[in-house]
């Protein structure tokens, strides 16, 4: 193999599994390390500087970096990453006064966002800083897209939003609240605005067309799912009845369960086409869902909508099985028969898509064959130059984080548009290391691997919890947790840094590593190296480090990064600091960072750490 | 040293023995010699031997004298028995413990001074009775633990840290043990645990004294330019001469490994070496050729390595002593001690 290029950024970055799948690559191990300090303002600041809602995701984040965290990969369970962001949340002081500001003096450039999502509103919390005017049209009463009308508040409290929307909103934007955008063509007529960012979501839920799905007697007690949580979320919606069958088992249908037996119902099951471990659902959404006695019943796929009397009594189901292959495919199904389940009302939990009606087809903004938009995944401008996408609008529904990094991006088109600048000619993601060697044997890290397992998140009581529908469930980490989670980060932004003038070769590195990450061995291609470790190669979707050749033997050092607990060991032991420990900072590009050739007022840093 | 112990955590992939241990099982604990020393390299050598040789550990008796090299002792297997002894004297509590019970495995640790100074009379003796041990001496010229002093085994002309030059001539444990009646004799370099940890495992299965003169430069007094004991002195001068291969008993020779320069030796549990010569007109049963071969290399300034000499046939110290078969602490009280009456025996033999 050719000698590891460690000057090309990415290399080190995706040592931090973390931050590499976070959307937003937010510093993770930077902020849990603030944590262990107490620094809980600074954590929430480290935070915010690129996934811009810490309360909001410290609760209810998809979480791609957990299954990520290497520590699930040395033990059973990764760190509790989110968790561990909404204690930073919950302890922080007023962070108001290190929050960026608009400048007095506008750079003269007006934005329109649509929806008050949070990909909207991440564009305009990068933007206002650097003096536009920002607008955003929301059609609701009230601001925050699905967080605020789908994700219900036993998750996510009002509160928690409506503080975190406020930074931003604060900020100066014009947010103009039951504003629905009916006609692009009429906001583009305005001429007001020199770029507009469609944030309006996959707001249509799927439905089921199924034999009695439109039979009169039917139709009151068959629900949408986003609709419904919707009109809960309003408070349009405020009983059920007693049994429930929800459709589906992805995320929405562990929110119309839990939601359901909060408003009355006592037999909720959600009924599932295939086996476990298909289900869309995360497995913590899954867990809650069950320890409120939601019954998950799987194989069965929806035959018809049962009526009775002009009254739906239940629904109908074909019994699926499965052929399954060595790695767990499905690679044959059949029906084996039919049941019957009695129920008062049936919620439709089956997806979403985007719909755009209020977009007319000779703007220059182009769709699909299936009527999405054409949207560049890097610059998230369509096809008309001043149009941009992002969120659920953009490539259909994802997650909040999601959502936020399309409005990083965006935001960075939209500023260069404006400026008259290529939207394709970025910034790129930059790293620096330095070294956390503090003495012969002291590090500016806590490099002694914590043998903890991970903390549980303490519940409000099962029976006090459906009281009524805001009782948020999770209570958050104790102090003690905290502290006791925060010891299990592995810190793997504290690198291991490789010079192979220095090496003598003398093995103490390889005899030290408690993981067998290390191998000198002579070189070869890499399918061939991987044969040869220490310890066998995991994954090979790992990467492995190989040095130049060694000074002595011209054999190269070779590092599987797989399941390096980043303990320091091997730098420890090196007689010659050929190893050494050094933090990664990795610098993402936001709209600020760009030049700003018509403002006045130089653009405000975000840097925290 | 590091400052931090070794943590428990693993690789979730390491293969497992016949007794379903790790590598990581045979580990002892943490280390306080100087990062880098070649004597923890050594450590590591030893303990992926024991593992791979499916050890029970408690059948490993761990014996020293005293010198950095003397304590790794405690650095590997923490579930054997040890005796760290006082210096030079780990072969008189080896010949006391291996009379004992002959069912364990026994490890000797020594240095270069604890052996060729302090020691040398008693690494003679071990030799000659042919005690059914494995001795490492950890060779690296120099005093360790008393700060750099040149050893017996300091090469003439090497310098020391500061710079004077060793003026008196060597003692080479190897040549001392093919004179002395070594019946298993070997060097190797920490640096290389290809060829030293099938080294170790046969020292262990041969039936006697099995010596392995291991060179270990100590990165702090004799790493330095000038030293003949430098880790990049030895790697520019060691020449391998026989290698080693140790087969396991479940394992069948390969045609490649049957044929050539190879040459199977039978241990006397069955098990099989398979030596590799590197130099076709080698003989590694031939003491007086062995013993010429080394002597015109060192002379070039070469460190021969490898199984240089071994004979599985002589008689063991247990073969010529008469030891019990049984050992000592299973053997029941009444035939322990001979009564009174027996006693009266054995007494009135001297009358
Ligand atoms: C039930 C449910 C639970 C979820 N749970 C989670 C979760 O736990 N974690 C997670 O990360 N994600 C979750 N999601 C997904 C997440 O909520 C969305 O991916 C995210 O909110 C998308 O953000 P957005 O800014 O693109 O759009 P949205 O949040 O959908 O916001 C779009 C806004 O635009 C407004 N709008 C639409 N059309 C117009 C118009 N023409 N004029 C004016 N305003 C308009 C809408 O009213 C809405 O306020 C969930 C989704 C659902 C349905
Ligand atoms: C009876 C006695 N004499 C002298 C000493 C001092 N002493 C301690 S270690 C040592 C030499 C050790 O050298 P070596 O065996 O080569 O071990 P190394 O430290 O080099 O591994 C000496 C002379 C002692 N401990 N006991
Ligand atoms: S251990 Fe810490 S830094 Fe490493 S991947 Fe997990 S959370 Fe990230
Ligand atoms: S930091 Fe070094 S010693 Fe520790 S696990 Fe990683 S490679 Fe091994
Ligand atoms: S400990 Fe240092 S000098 Fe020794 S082999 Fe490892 S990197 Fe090289
Ligand atoms: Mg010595």
């Amino acid at each position: 193999m050719q000698p590891t290029d460690t000057a090309n950024p990415d290399y080190y970055h995706r040592v931090v599994d973390c931050q590499w799948a976070c959307p937003a690559h937010t510093d993770v191990p930077e902020y849990i390390r603030l944590i262990a300090q107490g620094q809980f303002t600074a954590a929430y600041l480290v935070n915010r500087e690129s996934n811009v809602f810490p309360g909001i995701l410290g609760r209810v984040c998809d979480r791609p970096c957990e299954p990520a965290c290497r520590r699930g990969r040395v033990e059973a369970e990764p760190v509790a990453i989110c968790r561990l962001k909404r204690v930073a949340a919950d302890h922080r002081d007023d962070v108001r006064p290190y929050l960026p500001k608009a400048p007095a003096q506008k750079n003269g450039k007006r934005v329109a966002c649509i929806g008050a999502g949070p990909a909207s509103l991440t564009v305009a919390n990068d933007l206002m800083p650097l003096g536009y005017e920002v607008t955003i049209f929301e059609k609701w009463h009230t601001p925050g897209g699905l967080m605020r009308t789908n994700i219900p508040s036993f998750r996510l409290p009002e509160q928690v939003l409506a503080e975190e929307i406020g930074y931003i909103v604060d900020l100066g934007v014009d947010l103009r609240l039951g504003s629905p955008v009916t006609s692009m063509k009429q906001l583009l007529a305005t001429g007001e605005f020199d770029a507009i960012f469609v944030g309006s979501g996959a707001p249509k839920g799927k439905d089921l067309n199924l034999p009695g799905r439109h039979d009169p007697g039917a139709a009151a007690h068959i629900h949408i799912g986003i609709d419904w949580l919707e009109s809960v979320a309003f408070g349009h919606v405020k009983n059920i009845g007693r049994r429930v069958l929800i459709i589906g088992v992805g995320n929405t249908a562990m929110d119309c369960c839990r939601s359901s037996l909060r408003l009355g119902a006592d037999d909720v099951k959600v009924m599932a086409r295939k086996p476990r471990g298909f289900f869309k659902a995360s497995e913590w959404e899954l867990e809650d869902a069950e320890a409120e006695n939601v019954e998950i019943v799987v194989n069965h796929a929806p035959k018809s909508f049962v009526i009775e009397d002009g009254r739906l009594t239940g629904m109908q189901f074909d019994v699926m099985e499965y052929d399954l292959d060595a790695k767990g495919r499905i690679v044959a199904e059949r029906t084996i028969g039919e049941k019957f389940f009695a129920c008062d009302d049936v919620i439709l939990a089956i997806g979403q898509e985007n719909a755009f009606p209020w977009i007319e087809n000779d703007l220059g903004v182009e769709f699909d064959q299936w009527h999405v938009p054409k949207v560049n995944a890097a610059t998230f401008q369509s096809t008309r130059p001043d149009v941009f996408f992002g969120g659920d609008a953009a490539f259909g529904p994802k997650n909040i984080i999601w959502a936020v990094e399309h409005g990083h991006q965006a935001a960075i088109s939209i500023h260069k548009h404006c400026q008259d600048q290529d939207v394709t000619q970025r910034l790129p993601r930059m790293l620096n290391l330095s070294s956390r060697k503090m003495g012969l044997h002291e590090w500016a890290y806590k490099n002694d691997y914590n043998p903890l397992e991970r903390r549980l998140m303490p519940h409000v009581d099962l029976k006090e919890r459906f009281k009524k529908i805001n009782i948020e469930v999770e209570l958050g980490f104790t102090a003690e947790q905290a502290a006791a989670e925060v010891q299990r980060c592995l810190n793997c932004d504290v690198q291991t840094v490789f010079d192979a003038r220095l090496c003598i070769e003398c093995d103490a590195c390889i005899d030290i590593c408690p993981v067998d990450c290390l191998t000198m061995t002579p070189n070869g291609d890499e399918a061939e190296l991987r044969q040869r470790l220490k310890a066998p190669s995991l994954r090979a979707t790992q990467p492995l480090f190989v040095s130049a050749p060694l000074q002595h033997t011209a054999r190269v050092m070779v590092k599987d990064e797989d399941v390096c607990v980043h303990c320091g060991l091997c730098a420890e032991r090196c007689p010659t600091a050929a190893w050494d420990m050094q933090k990664s900072k990795i610098r993402i590009p936001y709209a600020s960072d760009e030049t700003t050739p018509c403002s006045t007022q130089p653009a405000q840093t975000r840097r925290t750490a | 040293m590091s400052f931090i112990a070794k943590p428990k955590i693993a690789h979730p992939g390491l293969p497992k023995n016949e007794l379903g241990l790790t590598r990581r099982d045979y580990e002892g604990s943490m280390s306080t010699l100087c990062a880098g020393c070649g004597h923890d390299s050594i450590t590591a050598a030893v303990i992926e031997a024991c593992w791979q040789m499916s050890m029970r550990p408690e059948q490993l008796v761990k014996l020293s004298g005293i010198g950095c090299s003397s304590k790794t002792t405690a650095y590997f297997v923490s579930g054997g028995h040890g005796f760290n002894s006082v210096h030079g004297r780990m072969p008189s509590i080896a010949t006391g413990a291996i009379a004992a019970n002959k069912d364990l495995h026994y490890i000797g640790v020594s240095g270069d001074g604890d052996t060729l100074s302090i020691g040398f009379g008693q690494f003679a003796h071990a030799m000659r009775r042919n005690l059914n041990m494995l001795y490492i001496v950890e060779n690296n010229g120099v005093y360790g633990l008393t700060k750099g002093q040149f050893s017996a085994s300091a090469d003439i002309g090497s310098k020391a840290k500061k710079g004077e030059e060793n003026l008196q001539p060597p003692i080479d444990p190897v040549l001392a043990a093919l004179t002395l009646g070594g019946t298993f004799v070997a060097r190797s370099f920490s640096g290389d645990k290809e060829q030293l940890v099938p080294l170790i495992i046969a020292g262990l299965k041969h039936r006697g004294f099995a010596l392995i003169d291991v060179l270990s430069p100590c990165v702090t007094f004799n790493d330095h330019e000038g030293s003949t004991k430098s880790y990049e002195f030895v790697r520019d001068h060691y020449d391998e001469v026989v290698h080693a291969d140790f087969v396991p008993p479940a394992r069948e020779i390969t045609a490649q490994y049957a044929q050539g320069d190879t040459m199977p030796v039978t241990m006397h549990d069955g098990s099989l070496i398979l030596l590799r010569k590197l130099d076709p007109s080698y003989d590694p049963r031939h003491r007086g050729q062995a013993f010429n071969y080394l002597r015109d290399k060192l002379a070039q300034n070469e460190f021969v390595t490898g199984l240089i000499y071994i004979d599985e046939k002589s008689p063991d110290f247990h073969e010529v002593s008469g030891t019990t078969a049984t050992p000592v602490n299973q053997l029941p009280f009444a035939k322990l001690t001979p009564g009174s009456k027996g006693l009266e025996k054995i007494l009135s033999r001297y009358r």
